[in-house]
């Protein structure tokens, strides 16, 4: 099985030297393999979020290297490193440009993992291509392809960020708590395009999420973070018989504590 | 009066360069760039040094083009990597500049009377044709022989240029590279999380922006017969107006509507503030002024025009509510929830 995604020794550290100081992450190591699907879960501020803005980029670690597709990207600028990575945000409002078309949209999407050139980025080619792609979603965008992405509804543009994510194929997908601002219908709408599209094209994902139900549903693995550490790993063939009530008594067993987010408990 | 609108014309025309420019900065990479004041100015020191020391006017233009694509990369540059604040780092570009463009100059008035332009040189070239006189003679057939323009060359030269940048522009902003541009200033994580490197695109777009602008100056320099090391103040505010009037006439529904509009709006622009000095008690000291005023109004007629419809709208909402509650049959509440799908 292929590795794509390695994480060794990753440390990180917030306000260094400050009375404020804080360990975002703590001696994190972790690896996907081809076609892994791990689900992250822990209480605000466990360091869900640092870890995914390691990954992509956003942050560069203190200590530690990050190997994406066998390539050292530690110090790889976000933007080179997109190339390999989809990304979808926790705001329906961050994945799209509002003031640009639906096809327009997707064009850029389209260029992610190549070099953008002088070449029109709306072909007629393209349009039937994003017509095709746009069908899978069933919100009947296929048919909007000109209307301005700032028009459509929250739970659409998050298909639409989802879709433009996924469709060119990438090394990796990571999702950051992406349901989690829509309401419970349109999340469940995300939630089975998520499982569709990552099975169809076999994307090696990590998901962040407060959702314990949606961790355990998804995916093959499931990680649990605290403090900055990953305190639980749940390997394939364990997860499909975890309940929410082992997760906690787990997380009370090697912390000595209740979870602290009330969040996480009632979802 | 008609040769007065007729010269407002004219230069609005070649205003509108410098509101594209404008338009790039301002709306497509949501910067706004004070640059444009010493940009202006650089593209037409340059073009007036070059000339005067014999150059081909042609080149010179050209080359004034190219200095200000530099200009707006650096502030660009200062933005980025020196991580200073957008309106920061224009006004530092802006005062700079000043300094460039009396280096360039050598001192702050550079006059381009008696000298080959390539406004002379279209000129020239125009009467030879005698394309002139057919339209002269409609003109005074119709009762205007009194008011007469110079020349209608320079008119349709510049109308060609103008309309080549702008479909150029159109153009460009539907490419890859171009809709990376329009994405760094809509969405700027957005497009990062799909592999643009933001901090090119935004000098890319202020090198663009001011490339248009000293054009631009250029070629104002040119038709009006001199570069004066002054005759950038208040430009941004003059390419401002422009925009916001054309956006507000003429619509924004795509961008080749838009840049459209700002080409309307820079020549709606000139032609207001024609009229408005011809009012006996203004000066051409008030020109400031007048153009301050014109960009508030632009602003705000807008908002009171939508306030009115939206109050109008109301109130016919109210009067057909009141009309079936007169009507003895229904309950309230069935009428209400009526009403509600209704609107």
């Amino acid at each position: 099985m292929r590795l794509v995604l390695q994480l060794n020794q990753i440390h990180k550290v917030f306000n260094e030297g400050t009375p404020d100081e804080k360990i975002a992450l703590d001696t994190i190591n972790l690896t996907l393999n081809e076609g892994d699907f791990v689900t992250v879960i822990g209480s605000n501020g466990a360091g869900k979020s640092t870890l995914m803005n390691i990954i992509s980029g956003v942050m560069i670690p203190d200590v530690g290297s990050i190997y994406i597709d066998g390539q050292n990207v530690t110090g790889m600028s976000e933007y080179n490193r997109a190339k390999l990575i989809g990304r979808v945000f926790q705001d329906p409002m961050a994945g799209t440009a509002p003031s640009m078309t639906i096809e327009e949209n997707l064009a850029m999407a389209y260029s992610r993992n190549k070099t953008r050139t002088l070449k029109k980025g709306v072909t007629k080619k393209r349009k039937d291509y994003f017509r095709e792609v746009l069908e899978t979603l069933h919100l009947g965008l296929e048919n909007r392809l000109n209307a301005k992405v700032g028009l459509l509804s929250g739970g659409e543009r998050q298909a639409l960020s989802l879709l433009m994510a996924t469709f060119t194929e990438p090394s990796i997908l990571l999702l950051d708590e992406h349901t989690a601002a829509l309401d419970p219908a349109r999340a469940e709408l995300i939630t089975n395009l998520t499982k569709e599209i990552v099975k169809k094209y076999n994307l090696t994902t990590l998901m962040v999420t407060h959702n314990m139900q949606q961790a355990l549903d998804l995916g093959n693995r499931l990680i649990m973070m605290d403090k900055g550490q990953i305190i639980l790993e749940v390997e394939d063939g364990q997860k499909q018989h975890l309940t929410i009530e082992q997760l906690l008594n787990e997380f009370q067993r090697i912390r000595g504590t209740k979870m602290a987010s009330d969040r996480a408990l009632l979802s | 009066m008609f040769t007065a609108i007729f010269g407002a014309f004219e230069s609005g025309i070649i205003y509108a360069i410098m509101a594209l420019g404008v338009y790039l900065s301002f709306r497509v990479l949501d910067f706004p760039d004070l640059t444009v004041d010493g940009s202006f100015v650089t593209g037409a020191a340059v073009a007036a040094t070059m000339i005067v020391s014999g150059a081909n006017p042609f080149l010179a233009t050209i080359t004034a083009l190219f200095a200000g694509f530099i200009a707006g990369c650096l502030t660009g540059i200062i933005h980025t990597f020196g991580k200073i604040n957008a309106l920061l780092s224009g006004i530092l570009m802006m005062i700079a500049l000043y300094s460039i463009n009396l280096r360039i100059m050598g001192k702050s008035n550079v006059p381009l009377l008696n000298t080959e332009t390539a406004i002379t040189h279209v000129r020239d070239f125009w009467d030879k044709t005698g394309i002139d006189s057919f339209f002269n003679s409609i003109l005074t057939m119709a009762g205007l022989g009194g008011s007469l323009p110079r020349t209608w060359g320079i008119i349709l030269f510049m109308l060609v240029v103008t309309l080549a940048i702008k479909f150029l522009t159109d153009r460009f902003l539907q490419t890859e590279i171009g809709l990376a541009l329009r994405a760094t200033g809509d969405n700027k994580r957005m497009i990062r999380s799909l592999s643009a490197n933001t901090n090119m695109m935004v000098i890319l777009g202020l090198g663009l922006s001011n490339a248009m602008v000293a054009f631009s100056g250029a070629l104002i320099a040119q038709q009006g017969g001199f570069a004066d090391v002054g005759m950038g103040i208040g430009m941004i505010i003059i390419g401002l107006a422009s925009v916001i009037i054309g956006e507000a006439l003429f619509g924004t529904k795509t961008i080749a509507r838009t840049t459209l509009a700002v080409i309307g709006g820079a020549i709606i622009y000139r032609i207001v503030v024609t009229m408005a000095l011809r009012v006996e008690f203004l000066e051409p000291g008030d020109m400031k002024l007048i153009t301050a005023t014109i960009v508030i109004l632009a602003l705000i007629m807008p908002k009171i025009i939508d306030r009115t419809k939206e109050k109008k709208r109301k109130a016919k909402r109210l009067a057909g509510s009141m009309n079936i509650s007169e009507l003895p049959s229904g309950g309230k509440g069935e009428t209400g929830a009526a009403i509600k799908s209704d609107s």
